[in-house]
């Protein structure tokens, strides 16, 4: 069985007929000249399917926001073909049996490779480490740790998990958040959180940590992640990093990248997210650290929640806010419209990079033949307008509702099977 | 102008129109038979998430005096605490029929979420957010001031006011440092750094940590509650050291000009921000303050609910 994607683009480049047979691009042929089933892609852009290393899918535990297999839609619907799935579900995924689990329930949706996250320590409790290597040996072949949304603020248990993971290939992903600099703390702080009398979560709490963290994964020479880094300050402190050699890689959400602090000012919680939105001046320094490699990935921190839990005042709301079928929208106009980045370098950025980070295998590739076929079909010249209800994510708290992004998901094929058709599940 | 959230929502013209009509409606309360008949078949609900008997009981007699109808909501425990959420109370208070719901939450932004959300139709006034605004607080300090230092009329054009304390947590000092300088006031917030917001430098007040300085050249000092508890958050070392830094005594109250006077929102702490004799001095001006809070009310809901003139 042969699939073609006629006349597609790779990374913008010359028109081909990509021939994908058994899951894998056999060939790359001219325009119009392959045969097999085909599927239009005349002069749209072919991309590595992206890889989001930092998704919220909410099962087991709240499966009223998310379900593995509404999340998977939603990803695929978004040119995802691989997703993180992050630990703070409920029981948290801090065993094999929890992450066998998520990993099974990703198997059975089928739509991308749910690869969860495990836990850094039990209960993201930040006590003791939980039994990562089990995770590591399970089915669900863990590699990347994180206590998302909590901080590994204990310094030894920060640098005892850095140094264990190295066993089995593995990453911490620390949520960089000093939390005694943040309690109670409800937005960005800064002359705004101080008129709308917000307690304020100052850029300090997010520096100093990853400042630390760097410090100790040089000194016991293992490799860090850098969750969604959001303040120009951050960036600083990562690119004096890997200037000196230190194995740090970060990653950035997609709101980090377009809206700023000043939607607060609204008191309306979809904008209230961990962590917080910042400066203009931050989202300008985050543009440029992608641009420059500096933040090697782009991930959607995509958390959904629950109409009830924003439909509320901003003290009682839930952080966080959907990201996975705008991301690809939002990156268009952040970084390749303005011509921060190139195709090439974006299919680094939300693909390349991330599969690396998370020692996936089977994603990432180059589209050449050879390489699985996880490939997002994407059309740079459609626009639309977000409608949080149209999303197929359960949750509808989706920033971008009413505005208008650029770039539509037009197929989706994850391990050589169309998931999505002409902008719909297939 | 349908609420009031915030003082930053009024022009001078609409905190001047607010004072003066005050003043008038404060007439009414020299009279034997204490009632107007202007809101007479209209609801104000008074919706408390948060104790604040002082502020419940002035709004509730200003609307009594308008011959409003008067519910008390006393909502304990928000959606904050997991019990009915902010959103039904709302829709059971619009089922009800409220007019103006005056709403005190702990949460700063819940009037706001109230008034631009489609759950309720009626006038929401700001009782207190939060560490956010108090905006009836700084109506009637206004108006306190303006009686005592301009003849009772007009507006507040140069007049030096210092408000002292923890400016930090204070709603009384946001709404305060917006409507004083709608007023033409010069507002000096006086506060240990640690209390003192971050961004402060950009609010249209000037600053300073020493009270000292700051006394012998006010008009009006305006002292903030402190709670004793924000020494536990490293504040401040102790309460003593607080009272001796920041708070106002005799000898602080005699190197203020003949003039000055002392004002205080209530409930003191006597001995921390202010000593007795200070508070039971004939410069403190507490109890006006206490009825000046309902002269203003009484006129915020005749206006929002008897018509301000809608500006287009």
């Amino acid at each position: 069985m042969t699939l073609v994607l006629r006349g597609a683009r790779p990374y913008g480049e010359e028109a081909v007929d990509i021939v994908i047979a058994d899951g894998v691009i056999v060939e790359l042929a001219g325009a119009g000249t392959a045969h097999g089933e085909l599927v239009d892609a005349d002069g749209l852009i072919a991309l590595p399917g992206f890889v989001d290393l930092h998704t919220h899918l909410r099962e087991p535990g709240r499966e009223e926001a998310e379900t593995v297999l509404t999340g998977s839609q939603a990803a695929a619907l978004g040119g995802f073909t691989c997703v993180h799935a992050m630990a703070n579900t409920s029981p948290v995924a801090d065993t094999a049996g929890v992450v066998e689990q998520v990993w099974r329930l990703g198997q059975e949706a089928g739509l991308v490779e749910v690869r969860p996250v495990g836990a850094v320590t039990v209960g993201l409790a930040g006590e003791r480490l939980a039994e990562l290597g089990a995770m590591a040996d399970s089915a669900a072949q863990v590699r990347v740790f994180s206590d998302d949304g909590k901080c590994v603020h204990d310094a030894v248990l920060m640098r005892r998990a850095l140094e264990y993971v190295k066993a089995f290939d593995g990453v911490v992903a620390q949520h960089a958040q000093e939390p005694r600099l943040t309690e109670h703390a409800q937005m960005n702080e800064s002359e705004l959180s101080g008129r709308l009398g917000l307690a304020g979560w100052p850029a300090v709490a997010e520096e100093a940590i990853i400042a630390r963290d760097v410090l100790l994964a040089q000194h016991v020479g293992s490799r860090l992640h850098v969750c969604h880094v959001s303040t120009a300050g951050s960036v600083e402190i990562v690119r004096w990093a890997k200037a000196r050699g230190i194995d740090v890689t970060a990653e950035v959400t997609p709101h980090h990248l377009v809206l700023t602090e000043d939607l607060v000012a609204s008191y309306d919680p979809v904008y209230k997210v961990n962590p917080p939105l910042r400066t203009a001046a931050d989202v300008e320094a985050l543009r440029a650290a992608v641009a420059d490699g500096t933040i090697d990935a782009i991930a959607t921190d995509h958390a959904p929640h629950p109409h009830e839990d924003k439909d509320c005042e901003w003290a009682a709301a839930a952080m966080g806010m959907l990201g996975l079928e705008t991301a690809f929208g939002v990156a268009l106009q952040t970084l390749v419209e303005p011509g921060l980045v190139t195709w090439r370098e974006l299919a680094q950025r939300m693909s390349v990079a991330p599969a690396r980070i998370g020692r996936v295998r089977t994603q990432g590739h180059d589209l050449v033949p050879g390489a699985i076929a996880n490939i997002a079909i994407v059309d740079p010249t459609a626009t639309y307008t977000v409608d949080p209800m149209r999303l197929a994510s359960k949750s509808r708290n989706s920033p971008y509702a009413g505005r208008t992004l650029p770039g539509r998901i037009v197929h989706t094929i994850y391990a050589g099977t169309p998931t999505v058709l002409d902008g719909a599940l297939a | 102008m349908k609420h009031l959230l915030s003082a930053s929502d009024l022009t001078r013209d609409d905190a001047l129109l607010i004072l003066d009509t005050a003043a008038e409606l404060a007439t009414v309360t020299d009279r034997s038979v204490k009632k107007l008949p202007t809101l007479r078949g209209r609801t104000v609900v008074n919706l408390f998430f948060e104790d604040s008997t002082r502020t419940r009981i002035s709004f509730e007699v200003a609307a009594k005096r308008l011959s409003a109808d008067v519910i008390n909501f006393a909502a304990k425990g928000s959606s904050v605490s997991k019990g009915e959420s902010l959103k039904d109370t709302a829709l059971t208070l619009e089922a009800m029929g409220a007019d103006a719901v005056v709403i005190r939450h702990s949460a700063s932004g819940a009037p706001h979420r109230l008034a631009h959300s489609d759950w309720i139709q009626g006038a929401v006034i700001n009782a207190g957010d939060g560490t956010h605004e108090h905006p009836t607080q700084a109506l009637l300090d206004a108006f306190t001031l303006r009686q005592h230092l301009r003849g009772g009329a007009g507006d507040l054009a140069g007049l030096r006011v210092a408000i002292v304390g923890d400016v930090l947590h204070s709603r009384v000092a946001r709404s305060n440092v917006t409507l004083l300088r709608t007023l033409g006031a010069e507002v000096t917030l006086v506060a240990p750094p640690t209390l003192m917001p971050y961004g402060v430098d950009g609010w249209p007040c000037s600053t300073s940590f020493d009270i000292d300085d700051v006394l012998p050249s006010v008009d009006a000092v305006m002292m903030l509650r402190v709670q004793a508890e924000r020494m536990q958050a490293a504040y401040f070392p102790s309460a003593h050291e607080y009272s001796r830094r920041y708070g106002i005594d005799a000898a602080r109250m005699a190197v203020l000009p003949e003039h000055a006077i002392v004002l205080h929102p209530g409930p003191m702490n006597r001995g921390m921000e202010i000593s007795a004799d200070v508070a039971d001095s004939p410069r403190a001006v507490m109890v006006e303050q206490v009825a000046n809070g309902v002269s203003v009310r009484m006129s915020v809901l005749y206006l929002l609910l008897g018509g301000m003139p809608d500006e287009a």
